[in-house]
């Protein structure tokens, strides 16, 4: 077990460097989703599942999808000009 | 005093010449240039001698070189200004740029080496004699079931004994739903139509998107209703397992989410509209409000709800919690819900 948290806690750093150092704001939006499902792992290995069943719903699922919309509204979505192009 | 060779190379002369904004190469023209000016008034001095020799200057002439020294003063003058002026567009910013970036990584480091100093102080995690293991801990554990009702202890905790401080919690959702709906909602006009506004955003939402997907359409179909009686569930179940009103409002408002995104406001419209979304959040508030505000009074001293607490374990036990767990989740959904309506086109 204590292999496994020491992992997960290494993702976690990872994850939280890697956000803050991608050039792509898509990109960091996944990262921080995975960051969210790692945390809410983790929150199970704490011994707390309310609080994973809520990261779990809100990190990696709410919140993310009010990023995504936003990063449509301000047309920051890769690859969005090439369709504007063609149309 | 001993003169360097090579003078414009040392530090501080770059320096200057930075601060100036010039290059050696400017210098160097510079000089050229005045190395020619320098020939040429020699030679200009050597006619004028010559000049002077033959012909006494007339007053007039005499006047007119001092006034075209006077000029010539002026506009070197006013270049330094120019030159002074542009001094912050075409070098300070880049000082600054720097010094910003510097700054930045310096005050990261301090946050970091300040945190990590602070964790360190930290009482090792899950010993017995940490301070936070004191009566409260123990009277939760040995009383809680008793008095609250409920088999999750945590469940017990936020809805019964600190049951103002989730009261509390859900007025600020509720709170940032409005603050966002101050932001972003396109209103109708006073006859119930839609402005122009409300309609190009209602036109523009999903442009470069597939209308009707097939796939998409597919998943919802099987996945909403599970995910959303799976909330169902984590809300009435919160007082016998992991859970409650909160996640399990977030995981409806996720089902309901992905529900529009499959079918599109129209039909969506149908279970959610503006009108459901005003009474779904702010009746369980008023009740949640009604049933618990006194707390604020009491300081945190219960009274009896009155309604009986039930055989621990069974869905219909534990006293207020189901109700409150209720309310909370259905705040907790619409909230959702409505965060997304109003970030994608501004209302539902």
């Amino acid at each position: 077990m204590a292999i496994i948290s020491v992992m997960l806690l290494s993702f976690l750093v990872v994850c939280a460097i890697a956000v803050a150092l991608s050039k792509n704001l898509l990109t960091s939006i996944v990262i921080f989703m995975s960051y969210s499902v790692i945390m809410s792992v983790i929150w199970m290995i704490l011994e707390s599942p309310d609080l994973a069943i809520t990261e779990a719903a809100v990190g990696a699922g709410v919140t993310s999808v009010l990023f995504y919309i936003t990063l449509k509204k301000i047309h920051a979505m890769r690859g969005e000009e090439d369709d504007e192009a063609e149309k | 005093m001993k003169l360097r060779n090579d003078y414009e190379k040392t530090l501080w002369r770059r320096l200057v010449r930075f601060v100036d904004g010039i290059t050696l190469q400017e210098i160097e023209e510079h000089a050229e240039e005045l190395r020619e000016e320098l020939a040429e008034q020699q030679e200009e001095s050597d006619q004028k001698a010559e000049a002077a020799f033959e012909a006494v200057p007339e007053p007039e002439s005499r006047e007119e070189r001092r006034r075209q020294a006077e000029e010539a003063h002026a506009k070197e003058a006013s270049a330094m200004l120019e030159k002074y002026k542009n001094w912050p567009k075409e070098h300070g910013i880049k000082i600054f740029g720097r010094l910003y970036a510097l700054m930045s990584v310096v005050l990261c480091a301090i946050i970091i080496i300040t945190l990590l100093a602070t964790v360190s102080y930290l009482p090792e995690f899950g010993h017995e004699t940490n301070p936070n293991n004191n009566e409260v801990v123990e009277r939760y554990n040995a009383d809680g079931l008793a008095e609250t009702g409920a088999t999750n202890a945590v469940a017990g905790m936020i809805l019964d004994y600190r049951a103002f401080d989730t009261l509390g919690e859900s007025h600020v959702l509720f709170i940032a739903a409005v603050c966002v709906m101050i932001l972003l909602r396109l209103e109708y006009t006073k006859d119930g139509k839609p402005t122009d506004v409300l309609r190009s955003s209602e036109e523009n939402d999903r442009l470069y998107e597939p209308k009707n997907d097939k796939i998409l359409q597919l998943a919802a179909k099987v996945l909403v209703p599970v995910i959303i009686l799976f909330g169902i569930y984590v809300i009435l179940n919160g007082h016998l397992s992991p859970g409650g009103g909160f996640s399990g409002g977030a995981i409806i408002g996720a089902g309901l989410i992905l529900y529009v995104n499959a079918f599109g406001f129209e039909k969506a419209g149908k279970i959610m509209n503006r009108k459901n979304y005003a009474v779904l959040s702010v009746v369980p508030l008023l009740f949640y409000a009604a049933a618990k505000g006194y707390s604020f009074f009491t300081g945190a001293n219960h009274l009896e709800s009155g309604i009986p607490k039930g055989t621990p374990g069974h869905i219909l036990s534990a006293g207020l919690i189901l109700p409150l767990n209720i309310c909370v989740g259905l705040v907790v959904a619409c909230t959702m819900y409505n965060f997304y309506t109003l970030f994608r086109k501004g209302g539902m």
